[in-house]
């Protein structure tokens, strides 16, 4: 059955079904049970589920994260919600340096398969610390997975398959996608979790991004077409980790590969890729691999969100240059 | 000093039994101990700090790339942890050696985790004694959501006290600055969650006196979270166990959360790495020594008939133990490069697997030289 739903909603739906499946799968945050998330991402699961699986936690981000450590040691499968980017970061010791590492500590004798939502990124206009992508922090640490879908039916697809992850999963929401609608196949056999992905045939340049990036590599590549270039566009979907082989074999058709990303560019996810693909497609390639990022500032007020975040331009300039070579 | 008004005792220093009103509850549970029960504190303080001196010679020897004594603070560990039941979860520091070895984990294992052969050392959900965690006051957020976990299973407050389950979280003074901590004792309460809150007040974090983390006694931080809170002698194993029995049938039974201040003093270093002579007399160290809490319950053991071979027999265990542990450490053979890769997930993970896998290969091409 196909339903033509937003990412939101999307959401939602995966959840409830993860919960429906199985009741060990609960869900932890902040304003996330009557008021459903300031998203709405969880409107209605705590009518359905009840406030033991559906719990409005205390206003404390390491208190999330660390109790759901205690939950997943007792059994649970917790999907704990951070209900902004940039306020995951009273979490970060419990991410890091507890849930990251607690799997390898127990060498075999616990699974930690705990889930955290963040909904990230920019174009909402929104003040300090709303609009942050902060991937390559999570990226970076050994034990962590790391997704952000790029449409509705990834959403509803990869939140499940996050929760049914015996790994802790960083799941980041694209808070620009939230609302454009999509069909969703809801019974359709999903993709492979970490599976990168086409999602537009091209010859002359390829273009790799994730989130709310792959909509406006889209959008690049139908204003290159009217300009005659031929844009291959690929969706991370998986950032920890990646799956190089689409990249590659695009990369060996095209010789030629732009990385575009909101997060600022040093020691990036974009950094990583570029990296990767020098070292595997070397002779494949026929320009430098080039980035294009969120400059290497805070994220600033949002009236210069706009110039802060790479758009169709800024990713056409980069594909000229590369076919400058 | 840090007792005060509130501090509950039931042992005195020399030995004898102290009569009061506030703890005539806590009397008459210790009345019910049996001879055996009272032979086995002893034993585990007494053989726990003959483990203790020896691990801190191993380290001294380079045998250990570090020793985390636990000294002076054996009646606080040995009374709260006899005052569990097997079904409680235990959630410690990295200092309660005495609650291992009473949930049976093997001392060598503690050893591994201190010569570097591991990050964990045992399995945690056979024993109920989790792994030590290092960064200060991260495991009183599991073992709350642990709590919560049993509360959600309904295994908490059924009536039946027999099955019923709990959680215990270890913490100390310096601790309890830790925002986790605090954000432990918000859900606890909020959550009515079964789990009582062991603070060890060792008087110190490493160098810094418990007065920098708090002008009022600590048990009070639990009173201002809504918590039934108290403060104990934790030199005195009667008391720790009697006051942590209470807490934690009461935590049990659903009645939520408790916290418990034990006033303990760590007799040696905070690890190997320490120099206490740099921040503290002397006098303070003789003062914490005439309350030992081992030579205290001695004296108790000893006034109620206790024979001179009981003494003989223990400390003879104490010697057996140093010399098995001194043995094997010897006999632990060096981590494989699999301790490395595996397990750092769950489920399959390329990136992992293929550096191991190219590891291997690269260990090969030396020709069996490295």
């Amino acid at each position: 059955m196909t339903e033509n739903l937003s990412m939101a909603k999307a959401i939602n739906l995966g959840l409830q079904r993860a919960m429906r499946e199985d009741d060990r799968v609960l869900l932890m945050g902040e304003d996330i049970g009557t008021l459903g998330g300031v998203f709405r991402v969880t409107e209605g699961l705590k009518n359905e589920f009840g406030e033991n699986r559906v719990l409005d936690t205390p206003l404390a981000e390491s208190g999330i994260v660390g109790t759901a450590i205690g939950l997943a040691m007792r059994g649970y499968r917790p999907v704990c919600e951070i209900q902004f980017d940039g306020f995951v970061f009273p979490a970060f010791d419990q991410i890091m340096s507890q849930l990251a590492k607690q799997t390898s500590r127990h060498q075999g004798t616990q699974s930690f398969p705990v889930v955290i939502r963040i909904p990230y990124g920019g174009h909402i206009g929104a003040v300090e610390h709303h609009q942050e992508s902060p991937e390559a922090y999570f990226a970076h640490t050994a034990g962590l997975r790391v997704l952000s879908p790029a449409t509705p039916n990834d959403g509803y697809h990869m939140i499940q398959q996050a929760i049914q992850s015996n790994d802790p999963v960083i799941f980041l929401e694209p808070k620009a996608r939230y609302w454009p609608k999509g069909d969703v196949e809801l019974d359709g056999p999903p993709a492979p979790m970490h599976q990168s992905r086409v999602v537009r045939t091209g010859t002359d340049v390829t273009v790799v991004g994730h989130g709310a990036m792959v909509a406006m590599l889209l959008d690049a590549a139908e204003v290159a077409k009217g300009e005659g270039i031929s844009l291959e566009v690929i969706d991370l979907r998986s950032l920890s980790p990646v799956d190089y082989d689409p990249i590659i074999a695009s990369v060996a058709k095209t010789g030629r590969l732009v990385v575009a990303q909101e997060a600022p560019g040093n020691a990036s996810v974009g950094s990583e890729i570029a990296a990767t693909v020098a070292e595997r497609a070397f002779f494949h390639l026929e320009s430098p691999v080039l980035r294009v990022s969120g400059f290497d500032v805070p994220f600033p007020p949002a009236n210069l969100e706009g110039v802060y975040l790479p758009d169709v331009d800024r990713i056409l300039d980069a594909v000229d240059r590369a076919r400058g070579y | 000093m840090p007792y005060t008004e509130a501090t509950l005792q039931l042992l005195s220093i020399d030995g004898t039994l102290v009569e009061s009103d506030r703890t005539a509850e806590y009397r008459a549970l210790v009345d019910k101990l049996s001879d055996a029960q009272l032979q086995n504190f002893y034993r585990e303080m007494v053989v726990t700090r003959r483990f203790d001196i020896e691990s801190g010679n191993l380290q001294r020897q380079g045998q250990l790339a570090l020793w985390i004594p636990s000294i002076g603070q054996e009646a606080a560990q040995v009374g709260s942890a006899f005052a569990t039941r097997e079904q409680d979860t235990i959630f410690p520091a990295y200092r309660e050696h005495a609650i291992a070895r009473i949930r049976g984990i093997d001392p060598v294992a503690i050893l591994a985790l201190l010569r570097g052969q591991t990050n964990g050392g045992w399995d945690p959900n056979e024993s109920k004694f989790r792994l030590y965690t290092l960064v200060l006051g991260t495991q009183t957020l599991h073992a709350v959501g642990y709590a919560m976990g049993i509360a959600m299973d309904g295994k908490s407050g059924t009536g039946k006290p027999a099955q019923d389950e709990a959680t215990i979280v270890y913490f100390g003074d310096g601790s309890t600055s830790e925002g986790d901590v605090n954000e432990a004792l918000v859900f606890a309460q909020s959550y009515e969650a079964p789990i009582v809150f062991f603070l060890q007040n060792n008087q110190y974090a490493i160098s810094v006196p418990v007065i920098r983390q708090s002008r009022s006694p600590l048990y009070k931080r639990g009173e201002g979270f809504g918590i039934e809170s108290h403060q104990i002698d934790g030199n005195d194993v009667l008391i720790s166990y009697a006051v942590t029995r209470v807490a934690m049938d009461d935590a049990r039974a659903g009645k939520g959360p408790r916290f418990i201040e034990a006033q303990t003093y760590r007799l040696g270093a905070h690890t190997t790495s320490d120099d206490p002579s740099k921040y503290r007399e002397q006098s303070e160290e003789d003062y914490w020594k005439e309350r030992d809490p081992i030579t205290r319950f001695e004296k108790f053991l000893r006034a109620k008939g206790e024979k001179e071979s009981f003494f003989t027999s223990v400390k003879a265990e104490g010697d057996d133990l140093a010399a098995d542990i001194r043995k094997r450490i010897f006999e632990l053979a060096p981590p494989s490069t699999d301790v490395m890769f595996d397990h750092v997930y769950t489920d399959d993970h390329p990136l992992v697997s293929a550096q191991k896998a190219w590891l291997a290969e690269y260990e090969k091409s030396f020709g069996g030289d490295r």
